[in-house]
């Protein structure tokens, strides 16, 4: 049994070993000048500056708000905004809800997403080809498209305002597929599957000493990008969730725009709660996150 | 545990596998039939085992995905209402003669296309131009991919809403800076043209990172000696980008533009949320409303979810025209390299 749960930690490597020198090699011809330094800074500062923004904006009251020129810095009314927002639109409910549709949709799709990826990348059987032309045609059709027969299903089985409207529909992932199918392909070498199948493993016994070892960096990326499409879905909740019943952070927060407070700097404070957790994840994960959207496009 | 792996291994591979008696030692007539039934499973389990694992998907891609999307061409045959979802009145061809003949949803494609554009080229030639940056050596290059990537991580709820005070006419941001660089206000919402610039930069910001990620990936994994030899042809770097980096590129440019103008043609929350006031119409004169957001009109604001269905129908039917254009130009992609 040790030595099929140390082998995958060495299937790992391989994969990490091949980027590395491969991102040295490419940036190696030119070294960037000062001007390159000058775009990437601005463009920094151009994809950060909103954020900010809008903590800024929730740091004031809407009198400020409505004033030449916009502030440029913190005021004293954080706190007190955010307490407010928090309350108003309901959003320690929004935050328990959309942590657990989140969380049980990404774990679910992580999972499936392996089992299935590992079978297109390395099981033979009748089917295979034209199932994955499938999954990857799955990944060109957009789901708002079957919105209308969804909300059908969920008015029917009188679901509207029950997460489980918003949980089922969101485990479709074909692009899970794909990116574990693309990742277990070169990580997992068919040596290892042979070798435990010589010992006599099921197929089950593969994937839950062989298999899930090996993923288990992709099924990690997999797993936060998916818990971040989820957390930010937007029109299916929007469409079976209200803002008084169950509502998921986006709900709450896009709420908060709609009315409900005409207060600009409140409606700020909502967004800024909204978005926290997730640029708390990428601040702590970027790495990881970066390397993930990186391996999944490449033969994309 | 060691006996079962024994007796379980493959007969294919059993001459092979190791500390198994051998078969002239004689082995009883129930170790015989134990064998021939554990190896009737292992034939079963390696024969049936890679559909039970790719079938969860699919079970839950036809339920949530297929069934849906085909039952909302039969939807859009009938007439249902909001009200009542599950009564449904046979009317043929009407719900779509009835959206062709609406004006408004001409001028929602019409707007999907613009916005389309406007957000989709200057995102992707800004990204391949950040990514052709982030492939030099540099410093800290892992801090300026994550920092591009925070607005990916922005929900749409939150980046709309704050644009729209950033875009505000009188007191916002963007037309403060206008103003004092002497250009003056633009009245962002209500304009025609600079409404749809308003709406696409949301899309811009958020999707710019994301796609410099995808090409730069695509870019380290050009061959280095390609760069080696047209540098000793004597091409300048901008040669180089030009003659090696974008028709290597190619696949990936035409990903993602497809990915690009899946998402815009379902643009929805930035105009619904752009004017939190007029909400479905995108804007007092319908200057931004998208066909998502005419969607979203006609089925839960009107109440028609047939009409609604027509619409969806139709949307689908334009991406598969897109797809089977995006394949014929990436098999002539093929054919020419």
């Amino acid at each position: 049994m040790t030595t099929t749960l140390t082998k995958p930690e060495d299937a790992a490597p391989p994969v990490r070993k091949s980027r590395k020198p491969r991102a040295a090699r490419a940036g190696g011809h030119m070294h960037g000048g000062p001007i390159a330094y000058a775009i990437l800074v601005l463009f920094s500062i151009g994809s950060l500056f909103p954020l900010v923004w809008t903590a800024i904006a929730a740091s004031r009251d809407n009198n400020r708000l409505a004033q030449t020129p916009p502030p440029f810095w913190f005021g004293s009314n954080l706190f007190h905004n955010l307490d407010v927002a928090w309350t108003d639109a309901n959003l320690g409910e929004a935050f328990v809800n959309t942590t657990f549709v989140a969380g049980v949709s990404a774990l679910t799709i992580v999972f499936l997403s392996t089992i299935a990826g590992f079978a297109f990348a390395k099981l033979r059987f009748r089917g295979r080809g034209a199932l994955m032309l499938l999954v990857i045609g799955t990944m060109m059709v957009p789901p708002q498209l079957s919105v209308i027969p969804l909300y059908m299903m969920v008015a029917k089985l009188d679901w509207t305002d029950q997460l489980q409207a918003v949980i089922f529909p969101s485990l479709v992932s074909a692009f899970g597929v794909f990116f574990m199918r693309q990742y277990l392909i070169q990580a997992l070498p068919d040596e290892l599957i042979e070798a435990a199948r010589m010992d006599g493993a099921s197929s089950w016994r593969v994937v839950w000493h062989i298999v899930f070892p090996a993923a288990r960096p992709a099924m990690a990326v997999l797993g936060m990008l998916m818990f971040v499409q989820t957390w930010n879905d937007f029109l299916w909740p929007f469409l079976v969730l209200t803002q008084t019943g169950n509502p998921t952070v986006q709900v709450a927060v896009a709420g908060l725009g709609r009315g409900y407070t005409p207060d600009q700097s409140l409606i700020m404070a909502g967004a800024l709660l909204g978005t926290l957790p997730l640029l708390l994840v990428f601040a702590i994960f970027g790495k990881q996150i970066v390397g993930g959207i990186m391996q999944g496009a490449v033969k994309g | 545990m060691s006996t079962r792996h024994d007796i379980a291994a493959p007969p294919t591979e059993g001459g092979a596998a190791p500390g198994r008696p051998a078969p002239a030692t004689g082995p009883t007539e129930a170790d015989r039939r134990r064998r021939a039934r554990l190896s009737r499973r292992w034939q079963r389990d390696l024969r049936w085992s890679p559909y039970a694992f790719v079938s969860p998907f699919f079970v839950l891609f036809l339920a949530f995905g297929l069934f849906p999307l085909i039952y909302t061409g039969w939807a859009s045959l009938h007439q249902v209402e909001l009200t009542a979802p599950t009564d449904m009145t046979w009317v043929g061809l009407r719900n779509y003669t009835r959206i062709f003949d609406d004006e408004f949803f001409w001028n929602a494609a019409k707007n999907t296309l613009m916005i389309g554009i406007i957000s989709t080229v200057p995102q992707l030639l800004m990204a391949m131009g950040i990514a052709h940056i982030l492939n030099y050596k540099l410093r800290a290059s892992t801090f300026y991919r994550v920092v591009m990537l925070a607005p990916y991580a922005t929900s749409i709820a939150a980046a709309s809403l704050v644009f729209v005070l950033l875009f505000g006419r009188d007191y916002g941001m963007i037309n403060w800076a206008l103003d004092q660089v002497g250009i003056g206000k633009v009245d962002w919402q209500n304009d025609h043209w600079a409404s749809k610039v308003a709406v696409s930069s949301i899309i811009i910001w958020r999707w710019t990172g994301y796609n410099a990620l995808i090409y730069l990936a695509a870019m380290q994994a050009i061959p280095q000696d390609l760069y080696e030899s047209a540098a000793l042809d004597g091409a300048s770097r901008w040669q180089q980008f030009l003659h090696v980096t974008l028709p290597s590129l190619r696949p990936t440019i035409l990903f993602t533009a497809v990915v690009s103008t899946i998402g815009a043609s379902q643009v929805f929350g930035e105009p619904l949320l752009f004017d939190a006031n007029k909400g479905a119409s995108g804007g007092a004169e319908h200057q931004f409303q998208t066909l998502g957001l005419y969607l979203y009109e006609q089925g839960w604001v009107n109440q028609h979810l047939g009409r609604a269905s027509a619409i969806a129908w139709t949307m689908f039917l334009i991406l598969i025209v897109i797809g089977i254009v995006n394949y014929v130009i990436s098999r002539r992609l093929r054919a020419s390299s």
